[in-house]
């Protein structure tokens, strides 16, 4: 069907819950880019939001370029048969390929093709917005699930304590998993922080070749907290250090965003219903694989 | 001028995609398929192929970026067999619902377990619903000439669906005959460059932005399924008209199906790919020998499937044995099923007799397929069957009972 123009990319009529996080990340992230993009959405909170859902056949379409969805784990490999496609036809100036997925169409089903087209050097950029797990089929655990959040595959009971899965990381760490590859460009970002989130989206345009931007996107339905609190609590992960703004170019780490009086984790966890359940040695755990992650990236 | 040269089933394939010039080739390297892709590599490296190869992390990589370059205006062909055919299952539909004409060739091979790399239709008969079309081929010549067909054929707007040509893994992908090939310039007339058009195909071009593939609810998804139903039913009648032009360009013609000997026949034997040519041989030997009256019948086209053309061969005969490289658990053969739904609402229909033969591997040889001729003529004297299944072949030894 066709989209409706604007000079926005992403523009109204999506059908994201309130308070939603990921639409923030995806509304910075595509306007920043412009109209001269063609977007491949994985199967996802974003693509029923955007290109699903109630919103075929009605015309209320909220995205003004080209758009495709596929499948939940084909991203990297789409996006590089559109790479190989255009410049076959001699049409590939101009225009910038982006590969949309959730966590979980990028830390776990779709890494392969991820890893695959980054490794080939196809030309993309690929946006993962991360709200931690599998928010679109009702909240279960995902690769980047944070440890002891109760989601509805890792609940809390007698014998379970959220997830369980802590092997000395707060996450499975995608920046560093792409880092390995030796693309030209990385960057962390968060939707608390749209001016940096921008920035790097326009940086990234400019280069060649595969580029990664993870941007931290809460949940207010699947993380529990009130829907208008969603920019606080991205903010507070920043400032406790749960999660760091920095980009990679050409190998070197740079910290965009310094946090000069780091608070303590808690302050992030316990204003969510996910961590309601969590214990004064858990929080401990959690402060503990935080810290960590600031001392390997050099920060105090 | 046109070249004769001695060339394997693969290397038939591969220079027919070199003279189709297509833009993107994406695979995973898979036996017996490999040396397909390994051709078209040396094309591009050579510089006598001007297209993009994308050597994909897995086949579901792979079919992703066929869709990917399909959806952005690229002539686009892949090849695969067995487990990555099964691998790309899921984009399958994929493909054939964005309606993306995307040409396969299929190295028929059987799918795990047991592990093996020889040939059956298992492969391919998994995707059999997919929407995909499926024609196989007997000969080099014929997989040649089958992908230039393919490739007009998916592309004409009233069909818009992907291909798969199938042929036999190592008997015909890596047996050697000689193929007559065209010049450049008459495939060029014959098959123009893909040119499609956002207004009407799945073309994502900044200048003129649409949405492919989003959510669909079910006040409209049945009525995506039917236009896909009716281009498969289109289809049928272009693969006959493309069929007869190629024949008119090039002087061969395939058909949706070959009826060999089945005007007079008692019994016909139906079967897809390399067997049909050993049947053949077997039929006229028999014939001669016993004076049976006996025929071929080759299913060319799967799918879209030959209804009429069965219909046609097998009216006057007494009795049709379908022998069939698949198995359907539980119930028989898909290909013996299609024939037979095929024949569902005529009154006087010949017995049907379903035959299993070749799978993995397995040789089928003429004492094998004069075994089957024995008991159709006898189930075509008789009006019974004496087996719901017949194996053919099967080593009882080694099953007990």
């Amino acid at each position: 069907m066709k989209s409706t123009c604007g000079d926005k990319v992403l523009v109204s009529g999506h059908r994201a819950c309130p308070g939603c996080g990921a639409i923030l990340a995806l509304k910075h992230a595509l306007n920043a880019l412009g109209k001269n993009i063609i977007v491949h959405v994985a199967t996802s909170c974003m693509e029923v939001s955007i290109m699903g859902g109630g919103v075929f056949p009605k015309g209320e379409y909220p995205l003004t370029c080209p758009s495709l969805h596929t499948a939940f784990e084909t991203g990297g490999a789409v996006v590089s048969g559109m790479d190989a496609g255009l410049k076959a036809l001699g049409k590939r100036e101009g225009v910038t390929l982006v590969a949309i997925a959730g966590d979980g169409g990028t830390a776990d089903i779709g890494i392969q093709t991820l890893s695959g087209a980054a490794e080939r050097g196809h030309d993309f950029i690929y946006i993962c917005y991360d709200n931690e797990a599998y928010m679109n089929t009702g909240n279960q655990r995902s690769g980047t699930t944070m440890p002891f959040a109760a989601t509805t595959t890792t609940p809390v009971g007698q014998k379970k304590r959220g997830e369980q899965h802590i092997q000395g990381r707060l996450r499975k760490d995608m920046p560093a998993i792409m880092a390995a590859h030796g693309i030209p460009y990385i960057a962390t970002a968060s939707i608390a922080y749209p001016a940096d989130l921008t920035k790097k989206v326009k940086k990234a345009a400019n280069i060649h070749g595969p580029r990664y931007i993870h941007i931290h996107s809460p949940c207010a339905t699947g993380w529990g907290f009130p829907e208008s609190k969603t920019i606080e609590i991205a903010r507070l992960a920043v400032q406790t250090g749960a999660w760091v703004l920095f980009e990679i170019e050409n190998g070197e780490l740079t910290v965009t965003q310094k946090v000069a009086q780091r608070k303590p984790v808690e302050d992030y966890l316990l204003v969510q219903r996910r961590f309601k359940h969590i214990t004064d040695p858990e929080i401990a755990q959690i402060q503990e694989l935080v810290d960590k992650k600031w001392k390997e990236l050099g920060l105090q | 001028m046109n070249t004769r040269k001695l060339m394997s089933g693969n290397r038939a394939i591969a220079e027919a995609v070199k003279l189709s010039e297509v833009n993107v080739v994406s695979a995973y390297p898979i036996t017996p398929q490999t040396s397909i892709v390994e051709y078209l590599s040396e094309f591009i490296a050579r510089g006598e192929l001007a297209a993009e190869f994308v050597q994909a992390e897995s086949e579901f990589g792979a079919m992703s970026a066929c869709i990917g370059a399909s959806s952005v205006g690229a002539r686009v062909f892949t090849a695969t067999c067995s487990q990555g055919l099964a691998l790309m299952h899921e984009l399958n539909y994929v493909a054939a619902g964005l309606r993306l004409p995307i040409v396969m060739a299929v190295t028929n091979r059987q799918l795990s377990q047991p592990l093996g790399m020889w040939c059956d239709h298992s492969d391919a008969m998994g995707e059999r619903d997919s929407g995909w079309m499926q024609i196989y081929v007997e000969s080099c010549q014929e997989a040649f000439d089958t992908v230039i067909q393919a490739f007009k054929l998916a592309e004409t707007k009233e069909v818009l669906l992907p291909i798969m040509v199938c042929l036999d893994g190592f008997i015909l992908s890596h047996t050697s005959e000689p193929v007559e090939i065209p010049e450049q310039k008459e495939i060029r007339d014959f098959l123009p460059a893909y040119k499609p058009d956002a207004d009407y195909h799945t073309l994502l071009d900044v200048k003129k932005p649409l949405a492919a593939g989003g959510g669909c609810p079910p006040a409209f998804t049945m009525e995506f399924d039917y236009k896909k139903y009716e281009a498969q039913e289109k289809g049928r009648e272009l693969l006959r008209k493309i069929d007869e032009e190629f024949g008119d360009a090039f002087g061969r013609r395939y058909g949706l199906v070959e009826a060999y000997k089945c005007d007079d026949a008692d019994a016909i034997l139906v079967a897809m790919g390399t067997i049909v040519g050993t049947a053949k041989d077997v039929a006229d030997k028999l014939r001669s020998e016993k004076g049976w009256r006996v025929g071929v019948l080759k299913l060319r086209s799967y799918r879209p499937f030959p209804k009429e053309e069965v219909l046609k061969a097998a009216f006057g005969s007494k009795a049709v044995a379908v022998v069939s490289r698949a198995i359907s658990y539980g119930l028989g053969a898909p290909v013996f099923s299609d024939v037979a739904t095929a024949m569902s609402n005529v009154p006087e229909k010949p017995v049907l007799l379903n035959f299993i033969a070749g799978m993995g591997g397995r040789d089928v040889d003429k004492k094998g397929l004069a075994a089957v001729f024995e008991k159709t003529i006898k189930a075509a004297e008789t009006g019974k069957i004496e087996n719901e299944v017949e194996w053919v072949g099967l080593n009882k030894n080694l099953v007990g009972g």
